[in-house]
């Protein structure tokens, strides 16, 4: 749609029967910087569809939402691709906001392309860092391009709300010491919602799922050290810390998909991220370079792993990992 | 049930390199490749028609050179392939691409849309709603598993972060799929030689029912600012040391950093 008189910016909070996805929080506290950012500070918009209750109020209000619009009708509460585009377009309509920030999720890369196309607006996929173009309300997105070997940035001068997905860990949820609560309003949407969609089963995934993105220490391996990935474990473990792979290795077969930490897998910023054997191409290190500290071990010194490493060890990971199993446990 | 899949023929991006000196990307010379999620689509659809019969119809926008792809995947088996080239769709951001691949769609009745969940160079994930939007027909991304289709429904598993749906949807609809929901085979030389020579339909602008003002680079809402390549600085020197001293070096950072957790 074209420019009218809006100004604020959206962020669409996913919640799953109201508990909300840790990615929408760190959505709102980014857009609450960036809003700051302008001359005129506008306002961090939530965006809630389904029941509401007093505690969602506060807990957006903590991570920067000034604002909320809520549309509590009972048949939102479980998320519907063809329900939520129409629902959050005729907002769209309705408010006008500058932009709108999706959590770059299943759900988020599923619905906001959707709601793009129907409310004619660009959207940028997986942004790993917003700027404002000059002082303007125009966002200036940032995203890797060609299977992250260049990054563009992207920006939708014409068409509003300005949209961009972002993968959960891009950024990081804080909370706003805040005084007041954040005001609300109900956006009233009162016809009939159907989807032809129909839910036949849900079934959770095996709870042995590994939290690397929640890891405080991550002990990561490549293609390098595929023949002793037991020591990997076994540094890990005395490290207190989980392990992580490249792609290499789950393409391999040899780690699982959960593991896998980059631009197609998990954004993980841990304290510290060792990351073994492994080359460093910028769709891995898309989803790791936010760590605080980073020790990259590799035996060609050339590799664009030791570009974003604090410590660089050239040499063979399999030594050094058995050198420090055996410090470790001495 | 008659399919149609969308296609984009990519260059090759494990191949791609970076000009150091200027940082741009070096195109000459690489290897394209049929996006490797649209391999899985045209496999999956082939499958679908095994067992319920009908027609497969390739679809993909791009420059004449994306013919080669197209006749490599009637070796595959598909029925018809339509190439969308003009020199006025050139630099469509998805959303135009999206309302080009739909105009040419529009003139079909098809049962069902098969995209693949992204495509390796865009890296989206955004066409194939996009698509399904303009086409006014519902959707269901990051299809992990056709399960049947029975009376005009389709059932699919879709595979979220943390659980697996199962989902029934009436057709036509589109689907994006992963890479587990069908594994391509291999072709026969039989089939390679006897095939490819099937005759491509060609549309242009001229042929499909859409505006100058929405294609190409006018028509895209998105425009890039800039690209650049992030290889920067290198943050520390490194350090060659033998493998006792490594660790020795390591634990010592570790500490000095605060303690492991
Ligand atoms: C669209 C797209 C998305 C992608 N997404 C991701 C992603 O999310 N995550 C990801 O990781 N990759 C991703 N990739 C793949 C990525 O481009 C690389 O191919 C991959 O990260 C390489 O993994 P690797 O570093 O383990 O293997 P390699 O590139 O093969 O590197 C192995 C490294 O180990 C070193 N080595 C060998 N032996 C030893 C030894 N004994 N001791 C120490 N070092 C040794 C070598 O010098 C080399 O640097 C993606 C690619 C594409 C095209
Ligand atoms: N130019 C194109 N021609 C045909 N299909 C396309 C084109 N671009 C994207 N697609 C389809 O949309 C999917 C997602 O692409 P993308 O949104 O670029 O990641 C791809 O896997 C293709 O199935």
């Amino acid at each position: 749609m074209k420019y009218t008189d809006g100004n604020n910016c959206f962020v669409y909070i996913d919640h799953d029967e109201g508990t909300i996805n840790q990615v929408s929080l760190e959505l709102l506290t980014e857009a609450k910087h960036l809003m700051k950012r302008l001359k005129a500070p506008e306002k961090v918009v939530a965006i809630w569809l389904g029941t509401f209750t007093d505690d969602i109020l506060k807990m957006l209000g903590d991570y920067g939402a000034d604002h909320i619009i809520t549309c509590e009708r009972e048949d939102l509460n479980q998320y519907d691709v063809m329900k939520h585009t129409t629902v959050i377009s005729e907002m769209i309509d309705a408010y006008h906001p500058q932009s709108m920030l999706i959590g770059g999720t299943v759900k988020g890369r599923e619905l906001a392309p959707r709601i793009s196309a129907r409310v004619h607006t660009g959207l940028t996929a997986d942004a790993t860092q917003i700027d404002l173009d000059g002082e303007t309300h125009h966002l200036a997105i940032t995203r890797p391009a060609f299977g992250g070997n260049l990054y563009a940035t992207i920006i939708t001068p014409d068409h509003f709300p300005q949209m961009a997905t972002i993968r959960p860990g891009v950024f990081e949820a804080k909370t706003f010491g805040h005084t007041s609560l954040p005001t609300q309003e109900t956006f009233q949407y009162d016809k009939a919602l159907h989807s032809p969609i129909e839910v036949m089963a849900i079934e959770e995934k095996d709870t042995k799922r590994t939290n690397i993105a929640d890891a405080k220490l991550i002990v990561s391996a490549g293609r390098g050290v595929k023949n002793c990935l037991n020591l990997v474990s076994d540094v890990a473990a005395h490290l207190n810390g989980e392990v992580a792979s490249s792609r290499a290795l789950v393409d391999g077969g040899i780690m699982s998909k959960n593991h896998q930490v980059g631009q197609t897998g998990h954004t993980v910023r841990p304290s510290l991220y060792i990351a073994c054997g492994i080359s460093g191409a910028v769709q891995h290190t898309a989803g790791m370079d936010k760590s605080d500290t980073i020790i990259a071990i590799n035996t060609d010194e050339n590799a664009p792993i030791f570009d974003v490493a604090d410590l660089g060890i050239v040499g063979d990971a399999q030594a050094i990992l058995k050198q420090l199993q055996k410090q470790l446990d001495a | 049930m008659n399919i149609a899949v969308l296609v984009k023929q990519v260059p090759d991006t494990t191949e791609i390199k970076i000009d150091k000196e200027t940082g741009a990307l070096i195109r000459k010379g690489i290897p394209t490749i049929t996006n490797p999620d649209d391999l899985t689509g045209v496999e999956l659809a082939l499958q679908l028609k095994e067992t319920y019969g009908g027609n497969i119809h390739a679809f993909t926008m791009g420059p004449s050179s994306a013919k080669n792809m197209l006749r490599e995947l009637y070796a595959r088996g598909i029925d018809e392939a339509t190439l969308l080239s003009d020199k006025a769709f050139a630099g469509s951001d998805t959303w135009a691409t999206s309302h080009i691949l739909a105009s040419a769609l529009k003139k079909h009745a098809f049962d069902l849309v098969i995209a693949g969940r992204q495509a390796i160079d865009g890296d989206t994930a955004q066409v194939g709603p996009q698509v399904a939007e303009f086409l006014k027909i519902p959707h269901v991304s990051y299809v992990d598993r056709v399960i049947d289709y029975n009376d005009g429904m389709l059932k699919v598993k879709k595979n979220e972060e943390h659980r697996m749906l199962t989902l029934n949807l009436p057709t036509p609809a589109l689907i994006t799929v992963l890479d587990e929901a069908a594994k391509p085979r291999y072709m026969n030389m039989f089939d390679i030689f006897r095939r490819s020579h099937l005759p491509l339909n060609q549309l242009t602008c001229d042929d499909l029912d859409v505006s100058l003002a929405d294609i190409g680079i006018k028509g895209s809402p998105t425009k890039v600012k800039k690209t650049f390549n992030k290889s920067a600085t290198q943050k520390q020197p490194k350090q060659t040391l033998n493998p006792e001293q490594a660790a020795r070096t390591i634990l010592d950072f570790i500490e000095a950093k605060g303690g492991q957790s």
